[in-house]
């Protein structure tokens, strides 16, 4: 099988994210990037799926110049190989990226796409979907099992609903899996690995060359950090006590129950 | 022109009350716009849709089949698409669920539209609709429009905005569209051990720690949210102890939610749980360690060991609620 996997490089969810002086984006000072955690999923379940079945693993990323080290992380992994579309001059939101990124993954014929559920920065969660529609195939999202059929023409999906519910999918293939937490836990890449990375096939693209004439629809206007909560208070005393007060405080100042 | 159309969401054959909240906030924004609110119902029954007309909707489209009883996202996709290409509304809401995630997308991409996910608030300036919505789980904010496209497209996150009775009444449409053969299709759905409340639609989140122990000691929170009519939720740290299944993991990576009151039970608060949880109204944090940072972030503070004033808090409310 041709599998494809989409991922991005996000900072690491250990940030304290800052707003830039300028108000326009967030301060990239000091943030160490990583592969966005629910594509390290998708690259898993990539590799998984080649293991099982054979064929070729391609990881795919749109973005700065430093996702290359993403994508590397991807190859040291186990994948074979990178395409790297390098998003210099242009200002992408979700539409534009997913439009890029069909334009370049309808000529590779993949039988299958894996894509993180959402990207850990701007949670938008729209990519996975809007590639699936510019390529005219299905999709399943928020993804926990998957199992493919003998023939390889389609899958058994669990995607996981709200209440801790579960809807079971028979999918047919190609298609876009967007992968959720507890599908698989990702490998480390090994020593080995990493060497071995150095020397894989890693293509670079422009975005600026596949744009078509198309455009972001969405637009950022303000980036501000959350309202600091007021200064809580620490009720003092025996439990037995503070049990009660607290239950008033809800009741009469907070009114919440 | 300047019409809202709301997708509303139902469970067990009765509108979501997450559906009214999207009808206030879509009358406060029509009327703005000197338009009308229309909203779209899909399933194969669902009572009482009328009563959309007390929030302010004016025409209701139902589409009721068999075969759209369960979730379908390229069956879904044509009927909602198909509606908003004949009414062309200026916004397009929808709920930030399952659903919502899974279909907006789509749809915003077949309409060449753009799509604003998980958005926390709306306002009007200048004739266009400006979302804020939290990026990084919750450790920033951005605000965002779609300022040439249309229609605007967002998705919602439930608990966002009060329900407003405005009284009066909606015209009932129904919608014919001829279905086909769709290549995804649901077989079945497997309820989770736990059901009830779903986190993210939680008004009261009950959340517990590493510090719980055990997967058996999660019953303490579970007793206190159901006094609550709440959800239990979980740090990572309980997650990856193995306590609960990473389905009710708040945080990023995990469960952003955004309750009335979120109880917070032997949780430190590393900042990738605060992100997730930091837009509750009211933070309870019940930790013994008062160096905890989840402190800094709560309302209401209790130094003391979860296992003495879990149970206490649940005896105190039955009484109080009894009341």
């Amino acid at each position: 099988m041709k599998i494809g996997v989409l991922i991005k490089q996000v900072p690491d969810t250990a940030t304290n994210i800052k707003i830039a002086a300028n108000g326009a984006g967030i301060d990239p000072t000091g943030i160490k990037y990583v592969v966005s955690p629910y594509d390290e999923i998708a690259i898993e379940e990539g590799l998984k799926t080649k293991e099982k079945v054979g064929g070729e693993v391609v990881v795919v990323s749109l973005g700065p110049v430093r996702c290359v080290e993403a994508i590397r992380t991807g190859l040291a992994m186990g994948a074979d190989k990178g395409i790297h579309i390098d998003d210099a001059g242009v200002v992408v939101d979700s539409y534009l990226t997913a439009r890029i990124l069909a334009s370049v993954l309808e000529k590779e014929n993949f039988d299958i796409l894996f894509v993180g559920k959402q990207a850990a920065d701007n949670d938008c969660a729209q990519v996975g979907p809007m590639v699936a529609e510019f390529l005219g195939w299905p999709q399943v999202t928020v993804v926990e099992k998957i199992e493919l059929n003998e023939a390889r023409s389609g899958a058994v999906v669990a995607r996981r609903v709200g209440g801790g519910a579960k809807e079971i999918y028979d999918v047919s293939l190609p298609a876009v899996i967007a992968v959720e937490k507890g599908l698989n836990n990702p490998r480390y890449a090994s020593l080995p690995g990493i060497m071995k990375a150095k020397s894989k096939p890693l293509t670079t693209l422009k975005a600026a060359d596949l744009v078509g004439g198309e455009k972001a629809r969405v637009e950022v206007t303000h980036y501000r950090l959350p309202p600091e909560r007021p200064e809580g208070r620490i009720l003092k005393g025996e439990a037995e006590q503070v049990v009660p007060e607290l239950v008033r405080l809800l009741r009469e100042e907070a009114k919440v129950i | 022109m300047g019409n809202v159309l709301i997708l509303t969401e139902h469970q067990n054959g009765h509108l979501k009350k997450v559906s009214f909240e999207l009808a206030s906030k879509a009358s406060e924004l029509a009327s703005h716009m000197g338009g009308e609110v229309q909203a779209v119902v899909i399933g194969s029954h669902v009572a009482g849709v009328s009563d959309l007309g007390k929030y302010g909707v004016k025409k209701i489209f139902t589409l009721f089949e068999a075969s759209l009883e369960k979730y379908n996202t390229e069956n879904y996709a044509a009927i909602l698409s198909h509606i908003i290409q004949e009414h062309r509304p200026d916004i397009v809401l929808a709920v930030a669920g399952p659903m919502g995630k899974d279909l907006l997308p789509r749809v915003a991409a077949r309409l060449k539209t753009g799509l604003m996910t998980d958005c926390t608030d709306l306002k009007m300036e200048g004739g266009k609709l400006v979302a804020t919505r939290p990026i990084y789980a919750g450790k920033a904010f951005v605000d965002v429009k779609i300022p040439e496209s249309t229609p605007q497209m967002a998705t919602i996150r439930p608990n966002s905005f009060p329900i407003h009775e405005r009284g009066g009444g909606a015209q009932v449409i129904p919608v014919v569209i001829q279905l086909g053969e769709t290549r995804a299709r649901m077989k079945e759905v497997v309820q989770g051990a736990h059901q009830g409340v779903d986190l993210t639609e939680a008004e009261v989140v009950v959340a517990g720690g590493r510090s719980l122990k055990s997967a058996e000691n999660f019953k303490l929170l579970e007793e206190l949210a159901n006094v609550l009519g709440g959800a239990v939720g979980a740090s990572r740290a309980a997650v990856d102890s193995g306590y609960v299944s990473h389905d009710i993991q708040v945080g990023q990576t995990g469960k952003t939610v955004n309750p009335k009151l979120y109880i917070a039970c032997g949780i430190s608060g590393a900042i990738q749980h605060l992100a997730g949880m930091r837009t509750s109204k009211v933070i309870v944090a019940i930790n013994k360690d008062p160096e905890a940072p989840i402190f800094k972030k709560a309302d209401y503070g209790i130094v003391e060991d979860l296992f003495r004033v879990v149970p206490l808090l649940t005896k105190e409310l039955k009484k109080v609620l009894a009341e």
